[in-house]
């Protein structure tokens, strides 16, 4: 077989030295009957017009950042019609679809009240405990279920990932960016309720934005882990709802701070991600006061932490998904 | 402007000394169930590009062939950014279009247009663009009265059909083309052919990887021939054909794919 590759190589102009950079390359260079090096000057000239890609392996296992962040930014169009498709392919453009979407959270946040309410045998220490439950409800489910669905994303994403070069943290992120747009009109709702409830309106409720950036970053840090995780594991997303179940008993969603201080575990909310930011989320909206800095400080820390996590991990893996999937 | 002849001097892919080796598990589905009930995971190491180097230069139509797993999936993964090499540099000038095994269609629970217009978006082109040319890629792929049904529902050819259409009608400076030149029925096949003909005069650069020799033949300026993993010979379509065959022939008494246009 070698002498094959010899035979063509002692053949052709092997006299073009400065062409045969590459070895094998010989007989093209022959064909050009220009020098190269012309070549290569034009080529630069032309730099301006065309764009140009350099693949070379990846250092320390992640690919070079800033062009992977341009490219990500690039594309982020596709990530808000990722979302849209999707909302649309589960007929959540209907008017029983947006129904539906306003009618699930509810009725959940209905179940667990009526849960709570057999458990306490009907006494609810706790003033206002229904919105409370509500509010947390909906922001609960919010994180839930991007991590739920970005699990799925990559290996769902099939050929798209198999045979399109893109920044793949895409697919994970553009189901965050759909939840996120489910998770807004929820937010109405629960207004409605406060004002009905007759709870504290005012400027302070300004903060429930950055609350709500940080619960996206911790939702996004974690939705981008599971799905890495997913093409590893393909049962992950078996387990999954049973670990987000336990998750959701874990957090300030069913209870609030005061019923555990009692019990000497405060820490709960510490060791979860979104403890901190629920429990600020509790204190400001419906008890109408400024968290303490420190919740905001903890919130910060784990979307952080979360965030590099996530995508750190994905970003060390994604050179592997096109073989694996 | 620059001349036909200068622009060809101008190199659009040069590959360099590259090669990617992956582990392949052999679970048949990868489970943490499966993971932690078993001692180890079995993995093969797959060669499937071993220090290969060549270039493309601007306008040249380049055939790639070989034998099933003989790397050439992979090469093109790599030269369209899918696929970072192991070891080695590629660079490539001009946007890339990729036709991988039948590219577009992920998602088949989604319709035709979504998945033009998302796949689209992906490869990094504006909605605009996608917008510009979508009629064209439908009247192309003669889909009119497909694009909005589920991908679910198309039959491969179909499938095929789309992908080759979204492909050849963006207009990119490089066209990758897998195996995508036996999609549809005879008449498509034809078609798709002629349209393939046609960008290969045009001042275009194209990579084919084909079966069909008659097709490499036909369309190509030059072709290259991997075996397992190797760069077994580049140059001249005509020659490396020629040899192609004769090895082909060699080790297996049989030329039909030859005539398989």
């Amino acid at each position: 077989m070698q002498s094959v590759i010899e035979g063509e190589r002692s053949t052709g102009a092997v006299a073009q030295g400065s062409a045969g950079r590459t070895a094998s390359l010989r007989r093209i260079a022959t064909e050009t009957s220009t020098t190269p090096a012309h070549g290569l000057k034009a080529r630069r000239e032309d730099e301006f017009n065309t764009e140009r890609h350099v693949y070379e392996p990846h250092k320390v296992g992640l690919p070079p950042l800033r062009s992977y962040f341009r490219e990500l930014w690039k594309r982020r169009e596709f990530a808000y019609e990722m979302a849209r498709t999707d909302m649309r392919a589960q007929h959540l453009d209907t008017t029983f679809g947006r129904l539906w979407l306003l009618l699930n959270p509810l009725l959940l946040a209905g179940v667990y009240f009526i849960l709570v309410d057999i458990l306490r045998r009907g006494k609810h220490v706790q003033p206002h405990y229904l919105e409370h439950l509500v509010l947390e409800i909906f922001a609960y489910y919010y994180v839930s279920g991007a991590i739920r669905a970005g699990a799925r994303t990559v290996v769902g994403g099939g050929k798209l990932v198999l045979n399109t070069a893109f920044p793949r943290l895409l697919l994970p992120l553009s189901s965050v960016l759909e939840h996120f747009l489910r998770f807004l009109p929820t937010l109405v709702i629960y207004g409605i309720i406060h004002v009905a409830a007759g709870l504290p309106v005012g400027p302070h409720l300004l903060l429930v934005i950055p609350l709500v950036i940080l619960l996206t970053a911790i939702a996004a840090g974690l939705s981008m882990f599971v799905s890495a995780l997913q093409v590893y594991f393909r049962d992950l997303t078996q387990f999954l709802p049973y670990m987000l179940r336990l998750w959701l008993y874990l957090s300030p969603v069913l209870w609030t701070v005061s019923q555990i201080d009692k019990r000497g575990l405060h820490f709960l909310v510490w060791i979860n991600p979104i403890g901190p930011p629920l429990v600020a989320l509790s204190d400001l909206v419906i008890d109408g006061y400024v968290p303490a800095a420190s919740l905001f400080a903890a919130s910060a820390g784990w979307a952080v932490l979360l965030g590099l996590i996530g995508s750190i991990f994905f970003m060390s893996r994604e050179r592997d998904f096109a073989v694996r999937l | 402007m620059l001349s036909a002849s200068e622009t060809r001097t101008q190199t659009a892919i040069k590959v360099e000394n590259v090669s990617l080796t992956y582990k392949a598990p052999l679970e048949r589905r990868p489970t943490l169930k499966g993971r932690l009930s078993r001692k180890e995971a079995g993995f093969r190491l797959i060669e499937a590009v071993k220090n290969v180097s060549f270039e493309v230069h601007k306008g040249t139509v380049m055939g790639v062939m070989g034998a099933n797993g003989a790397g050439k999936s992979t090469l093109m993964r790599m030269i369209s950014g899918i696929l970072p090499p192991q070891e080695g540099r590629i660079e490539v000038l001009g946007r890339v279009s990729t036709l991988l095994a039948l590219g577009v269609g992920f998602n088949r629970d989604l319709t035709g247009r979504e998945n033009v217009v998302l796949g689209g978006l992906a490869a990094g082109l504006s909605r605009e663009q996608m917008l510009a040319k979508y009629d064209e890629i439908v009247e192309f792929a003669e889909l009119e009265d497909f694009m909005d049904v589920p991908m679910r529902a198309y039959s491969s050819g179909m499938y095929g059909r789309l992908g080759f259409a979204v492909a050849v009608t963006m207009e990119p400076d490089i066209l990758v083309i897998d195996e995508a030149l036996s999609v549809g029925d005879a008449r498509f096949r034809r078609k798709s052919f002629d349209k393939m003909r046609d960008l290969c005069t045009e001042e275009r650069t194209i990579v084919i990887v084909s079966h069909s020799l008659g097709a490499i033949k036909d369309l190509a300026d030059e072709a290259i021939w991997l075996d397992k993993g190797d760069l077994k010979m580049c140059g001249q379509v005509d020659e490396v054909v020629d040899a192609y065959a004769e090895f082909l022939g060699v080790e297996q008494e049989d030329a039909t794919s030859k005539e398989d246009v």
